[in-house]
């Protein structure tokens, strides 16, 4: 009788660690850059655990596939990815070697954001490395239009929701916040970028057309003279003569890029050179998708005014 | 008869009106066809300017999630492009293609190494694709000046239970760390002397067979990965099967731990086992262990790098002497005892390199070599300085004699973009100790197409 009970016991402890188990199980989000992790936290909530393979600091286009992030990959639930080839020299032998068919192209964890954004510079007609490491199928830096981050953010609550349908309506609720709470502080992006509207500008890599799209910068050329080809000294030349003459003050820089060349630009038209952070992490004051352009339009507003 | 008498003046009042009548409707009909052409004119401008607009605006992609909400900030005349250019437009169903030239120059004294002046050494083709849910392939073809070869084609299965993944193909073998490279990934133009000496040199143990690998449980941090291999037991100088039951087996166990986010270390032990090219029913065994530690600063990580690799080699090789020294069985006189019995060779080998990053496009690079090979053993490339048999010399010992080679090489790396390189390298290699070799190495490297990533 007392071996009965202890069985019993023991299944039904079984049973309620189970249970325990189940619902303390989150769903773990991988993500291939710290601006998509963010997003991913806006709308999941407690409900999931987001990790980047990127840091904000780091260049995305070059990325070591360590094995340390197979770690992560092979108990991931969820693959969000930037897509449009951003990734495409490092991500596939994490995929590969990640034994881990839910993360996989096509895989249901596979969410590649690139499908729902508004992209730009898909380019036309024929495209070839002698344009440089162009991407064929669109610039990969959308995240940096906050209308984009919306489409992101709704993206991850339609697919946590199809993944965790308990908690559906939950993820759908945070999205509805976010939105909310993304519109009140573009407002206030807007009303500090306003006085600056058509303001021309030149940055190292083509990192920000969709922030300068959104918030009315113009961008007129690079420091690149093509995109992933470090800077020569003919097109530097080339590069100061147009600043001089169309009184460009301002080059926007990725804080991974050498600056000797910016700065040496920017001292030749009188100018200055503004290191934006195109990702959350970027630094320690960037903690999330809000404060990523809290960052960057402060920084840009205080030089916009001071270079008029 | 009044009735007669009205008749045609009815007749004539009403001929009189009839054609007022038609005239009345013939104006309406009229009025009511300009109308519908006015109508139709506006719809046709109306068209025409739709399509006019639809040619300058973007095109909704059909992938556009109609359920997302249209930006409150977005101009609402303009309709909004969401996703890239379709991947699939690009290239449908087919593979990821590359191919990779790899062109090699050298000057100077080789010694014995048959290293022409100018060659199209290599250029490799690949193919690249998903299979289906369930798995992915590679293929990797060579093609040399003379001939093509299979280098790498297999099949992974990226979707299997309990962490497993299991490749089926021809495959370069996890056996130390520069066996896996192909040559346009190794920072040199050549591959090391231990590798020459003791490994299959620029083939290496690339065989067919099986491959099943699996990441073993460890303290956090760590990540740790058991490799376990079957081989057809067919490697150039390496490896010879003369029977189906004569496979060849390789096992690695990799020990990877981050030190911090710019610095990792990487180790490695490897061993093989196969029947061996130069005795009858002998046994080739090698034990192997490698090293790399790396070092990227992440914020600079496009200027700045190092990477020292250290990988070493001990060989159990059985040889017959008979075998290595053909020409005795044809000797007249008595047996020379031991001559077909099989003798183990234990060579030794290791080298030690270090490349630096010190500019975008920089790479300066250096390497020591120190390998033993048996003085009539073949190697890849040939190196033999020497292999005769002497007046009143014992062939057995003859045949199990162990010579040293010795190398040094510094190498500097260019790179005019992210698919090209250009590289130099010096080279002084003591071969047995009895001829030296300097010579002038150059390599373009030049790739063409998606080339995937290689694992890290």
């Amino acid at each position: 009788m007392n071996t009965r009970k202890r069985l019993y016991r023991a299944a039904a402890l079984l049973l309620a660690a189970a249970g325990v188990s189940s619902a303390a199980g989150k769903l773990n989000v991988m993500t291939t850059t710290e601006d998509l992790a963010a997003i991913a936290r806006e709308v999941g909530g407690d409900k999931i655990n987001a990790d980047s393979i990127a840091k904000g600091y780091q260049d995305p286009h070059f990325v070591e596939p360590k094995p340390s992030f197979l770690l992560k990959l092979q108990k991931a639930d969820m693959l969000a990815v930037v897509g449009l080839q951003l990734e495409i020299g490092w991500l596939p032998p994490l995929q590969t070697q990640s034994r881990n068919a839910k993360i996989q192209v096509g895989g249901t964890g596979y969410l590649d954001m690139s499908q729902f954004c508004q992209i730009l510079e898909i380019p036309t007609g024929t495209v070839t490395r002698a344009m440089g490491d162009v991407h064929p199928l669109g610039n990969p830096h959308y995240w940096l239009n906050p209308d984009n981050g919306r489409r992101i953010a709704k993206a991850f609550a339609d697919k946590l929701g199809q993944m965790d349908q308990a908690d559906a309506a939950y993820f759908q609720q945070r999205y509805a916040d976010f939105d909310k709470r993304l519109t009140g502080a573009e407002k206030g992006w807007e009303a500090k970028m306003a006085p600056f509207k058509g303001r021309k500008v030149v940055t190292y890599h083509r990192s920000w057309p969709n922030f300068c799209e959104r918030f009315g910068l113009v961008v007129v050329d690079y420091v690149e003279p093509r995109p992933g080809i470090p800077p020569t000294p003919s097109h530097t030349l080339e590069l100061i003569n147009l600043m001089k003459r169309d009184g460009i003050k301002l080059i926007l820089v990725e804080p991974y890029f050498d600056l000797r060349t910016p700065n040496s630009i920017a001292s030749a038209v009188g100018g200055d050179v503004a290191v934006l952070m195109p990702s959350v992490g970027g630094n320690k004051q960037i903690a999330d998708y809000f404060q990523l352009f809290d960052y960057d339009i402060n920084l840009l507003v205080g030089l916009l005014q001071k270079n008029k | 008869m009044r009735r007669f008498l009205y008749a045609p003046a009815l007749a004539c009042v009403w001929a009189a009106a009839l054609p007022a009548q038609d005239t009345n409707e013939l104006l309406n009909r009229m009025k009511a066809m300009e109308d519908r052409i006015k109508s139709l004119e506006a719809e046709v401008q109306t068209l025409r300017t739709q399509q006019t607009g639809a040619a300058v605006a973007p095109v909704v992609s059909a992938v556009a999630p109609a359920a997302l909400p249209v930006p409150a900030q977005a101009a609402p005349q303009e309709p909004v492009r969401l996703g890239g250019a379709g991947a699939a437009a690009a290239k449908a169903l087919n593979p990821d293609i590359s191919v990779i030239g790899d062109f090699v120059g050298a000057i100077g004294y080789p010694g014995n190494r048959p290293t022409p002046s100018l060659e199209m050494h290599e250029s490799e083709v690949g193919f690249q694709e998903v299979i289906d849910p369930y798995a992915r392939a590679d293929f990797f073809l060579t093609f040399g000046e003379r001939g093509v070869d299979l280098e790498e084609g297999y099949l992974t299965f990226t979707s299997l239970p309990a962490g497993l993944q299991v490749k089926v193909g021809k495959m370069r073998a996890a056996f130390g760390k520069v066996n896996t490279l192909h040559n346009h990934v190794l920072p040199w133009v050549d591959r090391p002397l231990m590798t020459q000496n003791l490994v299959g040199g620029e083939d290496g143990i690339d065989d067919a067979g099986l491959s099943l690998s699996r990441i073993l449980p460890a303290p956090k941090g760590l990540f740790l990965e058991g490799t376990a291999q079957l081989y057809r037991g067919d490697t150039d100088n390496i490896f010879l099967a003369r029977s189906r039951s004569q496979v060849a087996t390789v096992e690695h166990l990799r020990a990877y731990h981050d030190i911090s986010d710019s610095t990792n270390i990487d180790l490695g032990v490897s061993y093989a086992r196969g029947h061996s090219p130069f005795a009858f029913d002998g046994i080739n065994q090698l034990l192997g262990i490698d090293a790399t530690v790396r070092w990227k600063p992440l914020r600079r990580s496009i200027y700045r790098s190092f990477v020292g690799h250290f990988e070493s080699v001990w060989a159990r090789t059985q040889v017959s002497p008979a075998l290595v020294l053909p020409d005795l069985i044809a000797l007249p006189g008595p047996p020379v005892p031991g001559l077909v019995a099989n003798q183990t060779v234990k060579p030794f080998g290791f080298y030690v390199s270090g490349d630096y990053q010190f500019g975008r496009r920089w790479f300066l690079g250096g390497r020591y070599d120190n390998s033993q090979r048996g003085l009539c053993l073949p190697t890849n490339p040939p190196t033999t300085t020497f292999c005769g048999l002497p007046l009143n010399a014992n062939p057995v010992n003859v045949a199990t004699q162990l010579v040293r080679d010795l190398g040094g090489s510094i190498a500097l790396t260019y790179w005019p973009s992210e698919f090209s390189q250009v590289r130099a390298q010096v080279r002084r290699s003591q071969y047995g100790g009895g001829i030296t070799a300097n010579e002038i190495l150059f390599q373009f490297i030049f790739s063409m197409g998606a080339h995937g990533a290689h694992p890290f």
